[in-house]
């Protein structure tokens, strides 16, 4: 099962490293690891994304936690939380397909946020639902380009699941 | 007043009332190294290799209970202890390393001698500093102390950039440490541990698992009053030994792989396993899916990674083992006046005829040496009172299971990594932390050579050390798979070539004795014991000899072969038990 764990960790030289070692020397995987300064410059918030059973998201969050430089770990699958992502993708579509494009990106709330004689660049927000459904009606338009962000977390207000 | 980095750093040192660093100079140490020449309070002991120094902070910090501490130069002085590091690490043996690091607007740079230590040892130690900044360093030091000693203890790296030791700075001493994203937790969950109560008081065939957290959190006293307050059975594992007496007609001796067949038989019996300060490691627990298969797990651990990390447990406490222990064994003694002994009655008396059924024994000789009887002679010369330490092989396992380990901290192996080498420089360590105590190291001739160059340290410093090879002319316990797994194929285990031992220890300025003959060995050990000097000995053992019980790889615990030449109980080698 896909788990979202959102990490406050003191911002230090190294600390990314040992959370990335800590994935990779246990064997654990991450899908997608989003890392940023918080309101407190000294603290940093990741978000990461990450599978497996039950024992082993267990694991990995009580090892998050071992490491002496992590302050809180949140499994955001036990919380009510919003989670978002951004793509930006460049198509290269047919000139008689252009309009069509934006029109979808405008559907999906996209924005186009560059564009040149053969290309557009348009930038999207949201759920991984949506972001796969927006992908694959924009896969005939000829995807040149794709990059992620990365899933960010945060939770709902004073609701718990 | 202004000092050096190098001098606050020794003085910080000082402050955590550290007298004793294993280490070795180099480029960059070098301000340091000048301090400590006629500095009166620190005693560098040099080691003459850095692996050396490092298992020797470790043996001192199993003995002593205190933090280890060792210092060395950068690049190859610090990649040297990568081995010592992950030792102590695996372990969890307190200890501080401190690497000299080129200065910091090289680093970087390939610059010469430069290793990122910090990066290479990231993942073997429990935590690791850049002191970058001078301004730091004095706390960098005291919280480098408090994360090794405290929690689930393990080793620090400290790595110190030359600029930083030369640079002047006020010292200010931090009066008190607090990181806020670690704060280990010692107290126990009370209704967990009520719960823990319960099970116990229920169980009729429980058993009491020990292992290496009992001697870190000082717990033995709690963990005897545990077992004999219920009249349970205790196995001890490796890391464990020691915590609970083992002549004790209670102890259970050593469980897994190469455990006695009534440890083993007993957890694959029991209805309950009380584990305390240990971690369900492959060697103790054989194949999972089959280990303790009627028993409720009682897990008490202060790392909470360690709880349901192999074996899923009915009840996990997470806290300090003594600090549970205490709470445990008020409410044991408190809610229940119950009589232990009838409810145990019929399980010890199982318990007694598996003991009786396969006893710890081997065929004896009057021929040729068998490695057993040595570790026996030892443990009978020295009334159980000796320091042990190990080498990593068949050495390990007959001192473990021959050994009777009375007290906790007089036993240092390395357990969870399995340190060739580790044994003859944690015996020097130890015998700076008890000076008194007469220290063994039991060998084989294939580690001892992985660490040799330590005869110089020992020498010079007068210590009485004494290490007794178990000398096969094999890598042994390899040589032992290859013979029961491998067809007899003994590819790169014969050490055709090895030196006379009695003359390296004698080219160092040691004693050197050897014994060939089993009428030889009681004389040779009472020579070296008498002699206050550091001795070898070569004790010319049976190569063909094996470590028994032996679970294979990938078997269940009560899956256990037996020495063949003991069952069939030959007229010439007759049957013995090790009282
Ligand atoms: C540094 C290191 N290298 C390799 C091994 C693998 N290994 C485990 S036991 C062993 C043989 C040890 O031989 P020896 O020291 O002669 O002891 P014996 O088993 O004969 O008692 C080896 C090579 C190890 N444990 N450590």
């Amino acid at each position: 099962m896909r788990h979202t764990i959102s990490l406050l960790v003191e911002n230090k030289f190294g600390v990314l490293s040992r959370v990335a070692g800590l994935f990779s020397g246990r064997g654990y995987n991450i899908e997608s690891i989003s890392v940023g300064e918080t309101l407190d410059s000294k603290i940093s918030q990741m978000t990461i994304v990450t599978s497996g059973d039950d024992q082993i998201i267990e694991q990995i969050t009580k090892q998050l936690n071992k490491l002496i430089d992590v302050i809180k770990v949140t499994d955001m699958l036990e919380l009510d939380h919003v989670e978002r992502e951004m793509i930006l993708l460049k198509i290269a579509p047919q000139a008689n397909r252009k309009l069509e494009a934006i029109e979808i990106a405008n559907i999906f709330r996209g924005k186009v946020v560059d564009s040149s004689e053969k290309t557009l660049t348009i930038e999207i927000t949201g759920t991984e639902d949506k972001l796969t459904a927006f992908v694959n009606m924009m896969k005939p338009m000829g995807i040149k380009e794709l990059v992620r962000t990365g899933k960010v977390a945060i939770t709902r207000v004073g609701t718990k699941k | 007043m202004k000092m050096t980095g190098a001098e606050i750093f020794l003085e910080s040192l000082k402050r955590e009332k550290v007298k004793h660093i294993f280490g070795y100079p180099g480029g960059v140490v070098l301000n340091i190294f000048d301090l400590l020449y006629d500095d009166k309070k620190l005693q560098l002991i040099l080691t003459r290799h850095e692996q050396g120094a490092v298992h020797a902070a470790d043996g001192y910090a199993r003995v002593s209970g205190k933090a280890g501490v060792a210092l060395v130069t950068s690049g190859p002085g610090a990649t040297n202890t990568v081995t010592g590091i992950a030792t102590a690490s695996m372990d969890s043996i307190p200890m501080v390393v401190f690497t000299g690091q080129v200065p910091t607007m090289l680093i970087g740079n390939d610059a010469f001698q430069e290793a990122d230590i910090v990066g290479i040892t990231r993942p073997c130690c429990k935590y690791n500093f850049l002191a970058n900044n001078i301004e730091d360093l004095a706390e960098i030091v005291r919280d480098a102390f408090h994360i090794a000693t405290s929690g689930r203890p393990g080793p620090v790296l400290v790595d110190l950039p030359k600029d930083v030791t030369v640079a002047k700075t006020e010292f200010i001493w931090p009066e008190k440490v607090d990181i806020r994203s670690y704060r280990p937790k010692y107290e126990g969950n009370k209704f967990m541990i009520k719960k823990a109560a319960d099970l116990i008081s229920k169980a009729t065939k429980p058993v009491i698992v020990a292992g290496g957290g009992v001697i870190l959190s000082g717990a033995s006293k709690e963990l005897t009053a545990l077992a004999k307050l219920t009249d349970t059975p205790v196995t001890m594992t490796l890391m464990g030994l020691g915590c609970f007496p083992g002549s004790h007609k209670l102890s259970l001796g050593m469980p897994g792989m190469h455990g006695t067949y009534y440890a083993n038989m007993a957890i694959q019996n029991a209805d309950l396993l009380v584990a305390v300060g240990m971690r369900f490691d492959d060697r103790v627990t054989g194949t999972i899916e089959t280990f303790a298969p009627n028993a409720k797990i009682i897990h008490i651990d202060i790392d909470p990674t360690s709880i349901r990390k192999n074996i899923p447990v009915d009840v996990p406490i997470v806290g300090d083992v003594k600090r549970v222990l205490t709470v445990l064994n008020k409410l044991l003694k408190d809610n229940d006046q119950k009589q232990w002994a009838p409810v145990r009655k019929k399980w010890l008396k199982q318990v007694d005829a598996w003991k009786a059924e396969h006893p710890m024994s081997y065929a004896e000789s009057d021929d040729v040496i068998k490695p057993q009887f040595v570790v026996e002679k030892i443990h009978e010369l020295t009334k159980g009172d000796a320091i042990i330490t190990t080498e990593v092989g068949q050495n390990q396992m007959w001192a473990a299971q021959f050994y009777k380990f009375e007290k906790p901290r007089q036993w240092l192996t390395s357990g969870g990594l399995g340190t060739m080498g580790y044994g003859f420089p944690a015996a020097i360590g130890a015998q700076f932390a008890a000076p008194d105590k007469l220290v063994i190291d039991i060998a084989g001739d294939g580690s001892i050579q992985m660490n040799i160059q330590e005869l110089a340290t020992a020498v010079i410093n007068k210590l009485p050390v004494k290490v007794a090879i178990l000398n096969n002319r094999f890598l042994g316990m390899v040589r032992q798979w290859q013979e029961l797994f491998f067809d007899e194929r003994y590819s790169h285990t014969g050490l055709d070539v090895t030196p006379d031992f009695v003359k390296v220890a004698e080219a160092y300025g040691a004693v050197g004795l050897r014994a060939t003959k089993p009428s030889e060995v009681v004389p040779v050990l009472k020579e070296a014991f008498k002699i206050n000097k550091t001795v070898f000995m070569d004790f010319e053992v049976d190569w063909h000899e094996k470590v028994y019980p032996m679970v294979p790889a990938g078997a269940s615990i009560d899956h256990m072969l037996f020495d063949e030449s003991i069952e069939k109980s030959a007229k010439k080698k007759k049957l013995r038990a090790v009282k």
